[in-house]
């Protein structure tokens, strides 16, 4: 069968897929967990817990501060130290919650057991139930952005959910933890996706693999067939041809059922499909089934220059000068460390950010392949128009923003990037395309808040 | 000949007829405007900085005379002009001078290169708005100067420059027009429009850290710490601490400088004051511009 893809643009980028193998890991506790107030898009969490108190393992301490948000749950048992404080991805200080790490002690209401449990012998779980208990639990999309699922499970009146799309693309050089994850946890996924499945009320599901991962493509058809074979259900493994960003939710269902999502608003359940990580439906299960909260993940620690780059579960909370330790300390010299991956990642000033429930992957990059080269001026080439998953003229986006033309900016759909840096990466020039595009659209954005709102 | 008289007949009755429908035209769409908003026009500096908040001066001379038929002048003041021109604007409109008082920027900031390390290196875009949503910039202070000069680019008037050595916006207090649109431009809101005060003297908190303590010593050696020891020296309660800040009411400070003194972190200065009795050893040159000597009273003071 021949592998499909998204229909415009698009990169290809050097894989550096270091840890395909690296079997994952258990990171060990850390001494102090750092718990950031946003880990998600929307409002902060507000905290339920104060100074001196006790928590285990999976105690809610900050419950969701508004309807776009998600509580926050321990992944350590222990005594708050402080609500205070301290740098996140972001690069500023931002509340947080910090314990001391004392044993390891959970709560009772978990089920830490290895039996997988199975949609059928759950005759309770109606699609309210599934989507109250994503809710209760804090799961947020794994797959970076964090938005949280059960809004994404409960879609607008004026749409209709035709089916579940799940993104297991990592199109994203250097990461596997998605990877490592269904290689090591293929039917637990495959739950998971049958319960979003329910939650939505559809019945037909896709499981989207580039082909540079042969062999989960391999096991997740076998499991499928396996598991869907006498089932209303139909779940479906899509190969995808490798190229980068696949993983955009749109991209993602224009490659998969050949359906092209309009500019914003409009988002992918307006043509019928609900784009859930690979991860998120990992975390679903766990939250449905076992009663888990999420507060640990699948990350990828990686570089070139890293001793044991590995995968790592790891709780959150944990400094990620742990886990960087645990690969063998800090390359030398000069180093762009990253949280995610090279492509999206987020620059960080500082070793001590967190792993929060987005942090897919701490990647470090050395000097001399971080640097930028200088910029030369444009020689109108055209190949960021070429390269663009979203069909816009990056050249032209950012020069509008340079010369702070708002009006034009948002006639040419400045919101609709995504910000993939498919445009920097391609340009001869070495132009900061992206670095003034996403200035624009953020300005962009506000106007039309300030406007909407008048 | 018959022809050219025929020409001239009918381009003759063309033109009465269009010359009619002109006339008419203009007398039934005809806009009233008032005389004295171009005589307004005149008397302001045209710089069209937009710092009255109006779209230039057009506008501002409009609003003027629209604000002087509804019998006051609140609210309405050219920045640049001050109060000589407002003065001049008042008396044309045959109204009292509403304010006056001038204004300069201030940039709330003392963390140069040596009081605020550098830790970590940004290679993006070199723009102040750029760096500012990408995190905390080049240092650990997330609220301190950039100095990447946005304020530098949009300053009409050349009176705000990044002093390469410091790392951070100084601002050239004779060429300064109070316009505030740096103050508009600046990301992190350092620059404030201050009263410039009796000679130009003036104290304010040149800090605006709002990390607790610790977190803001750690980022720069002349931060505002919140420590509040100049809120209680103050005699006349011009001073308030919000969010481990200080900040200084310019209304209600006396220019007595009992702050400065007990400050621990340098974070309050005041400048255009006599320097204090030179030191026998240093000969004191006068010739030292008034920029240079702000910033060698900083250095002094540290």
């Amino acid at each position: 069968m021949k592998a499909r893809t998204f229909s415009i643009g698009g990169i290809h980028p050097e894989e550096n897929k270091l840890t395909h193998e690296a079997v994952t890991q258990v990171a060990a506790l850390p001494k102090q967990a750092i718990f950031p107030l946003s880990q998600h898009i929307g409002a902060p969490a507000k905290p339920v817990v104060q100074k001196g108190d006790k928590v285990k393992v999976g105690t809610l301490i900050a419950e969701a501060g508004g309807f776009v948000s998600a509580p926050i749950y321990s992944s350590v048992s222990g005594t708050v130290f402080k609500i205070d404080t301290a740098i996140d991805a972001t690069g500023y200080r931002k509340p947080v919650i910090i314990i001391n790490v004392e044993g390891d002690e959970w709560e009772e209401s978990i089920d830490r057991s290895d039996k997988l449990e199975t949609v059928e012998a759950h005759p309770e779980l109606t699609p309210e139930e599934i989507v109250s208990r994503i809710k209760t639990a804090g799961v947020v999309g794994m797959g970076g952005a964090c938005f949280p699922t059960f809004i994404k499970l409960t879609p607008p009146p004026t749409a209709k959910a035709e089916c579940v799309i799940i993104n297991a693309v990592e199109c994203e050089p250097y990461i596997t933890a998605d990877y490592r994850l269904m290689m090591e946890h293929a039917d637990e996924i495959l739950v998971g996706v049958e319960l979003l499945m329910k939650a939505t009320k559809v019945n037909k599901g896709y499981i989207g693999i580039e082909t540079n991962k042969p062999a989960a493509i391999e096991l997740l058809t076998q499991k499928c067939a396996e598991k869907f074979n006498a089932s209303t259900c139909h779940v479906e493994v899509v190969p995808l041809k490798q190229r980068y960003p696949q993983g955009g939710e749109k991209q993602l269902v224009d490659a998969v059922i050949q359906r092209q999502v309009p500019a914003p608003p409009a988002i992918p359940v307006n043509v019928g499909a609900i784009v859930q990580n690979v991860g998120t439906a990992f975390a679903v299960y766990e939250a449905v089934m076992k009663h888990k909260p999420l507060f640990e993940r699948y990350t990828t620690v990686t570089g070139k220059k890293l001793q044991n780059p590995g995968n790592f579960l790891v709780r959150m909370g944990t400094p990620m000068q742990d886990l960087i330790d645990a690969c063998g300390g800090m390359p030398e010299g000069d180093n762009k460390l990253l949280a995610g991956g090279p492509m999206m990642g987020k620059a960080l000033t500082s070793t001590e950010v967190p792993i929060c429930k987005g942090t897919n992957s701490v990647t470090i990059i050395s000097d001399d392949e971080a640097r930028r080269k200088e910029p030369q001026p444009c020689i109108r080439c055209a190949k960021c128009v070429g390269v663009c998953p979203m069909g816009l003229e990056p050249y032209l986006l950012a020069k509008l923003s340079e010369v702070k033309n708002w009006e034009r900016a948002e006639s040419e759909d400045i919101i609709s990037c995504i910000e993939c840096g498919s445009c920097q990466f391609i340009c001869p020039a070495h132009r900061p395309l992206l670095d003034n595009i996403r200035l624009g659209k953020t300005t962009v954005m506000g106007i039309i808040r300030t406007r909407n709102v008048k | 000949m018959n022809f050219i008289l025929i020409a001239v007949i009918v381009l003759g009755a063309i033109g009465l007829i269009a010359a009619l429908v002109l006339f008419a035209a203009s007398k039934k769409f005809a806009v009233y405007e008032d005389p004295r908003a171009a005589q307004v026009s005149e008397l302001l500096p045209g710089a069209n900085c937009g710092g009255c908040g109006f779209a230039g001066c057009g506008g501002m001379a409009d609003a003027l005379v629209k604000g002087a038929d509804a019998g006051s002048l609140e609210g309405l003041n050219c920045p640049v002009g001050g109060a000589v021109v407002m003065g001049q604007v008042a008396d044309l409109l045959g109204m009292a001078i509403a304010n006056g008082e001038p204004k300069v920027a201030v940039v709330r900031c003392n963390g140069t290169c040596e009081h605020r390390a550098r830790i970590v290196e940004y290679a993006g875009l070199r723009t102040c708005a750029a760096v500012h949503a990408c995190g905390a910039g080049e240092t650990a202070c997330g609220f301190g100067c950039l100095g990447c000069g946005d304020c530098v680019e949009v300053c009409k008037f050349d009176a705000i420059h990044i002093n390469a050595e410091m790392g951070i916006a100084e601002v050239d207090e004779d060429k300064c027009m109070s316009c505030g649109t740096c103050a508009m431009v600046c990301p992190r809101g350092i620059i404030e429009l201050r009263k410039k005060g009796p000679k130009g003297r003036r104290v304010y908190v040149s800090c605006v850290n709002k990390d607790k303590g610790p977190a803001a010593m750690k980022a720069c050696a002349v931060s505002c710490i919140g420590c509040g020891k100049c809120e209680k020296e103050c005699p006349f309660g011009a001073i308030t601490v919000e969010n481990n800040l200080a900040y200084i009411d310019p209304d209600k400070c006396r220019l007595c400088r009992k702050c400065e003194k007990v400050c621990p972190k340098q974070a309050i200065v005041a400048v255009n004051f006599p320097a204090p009795k030179p030191k026998p050893d240093i000969p004191e040159s006068p010739e030292i511009p008034e920029s240079l000597a702000q910033s060698k009273r900083k250095e002094d003071q540290a």
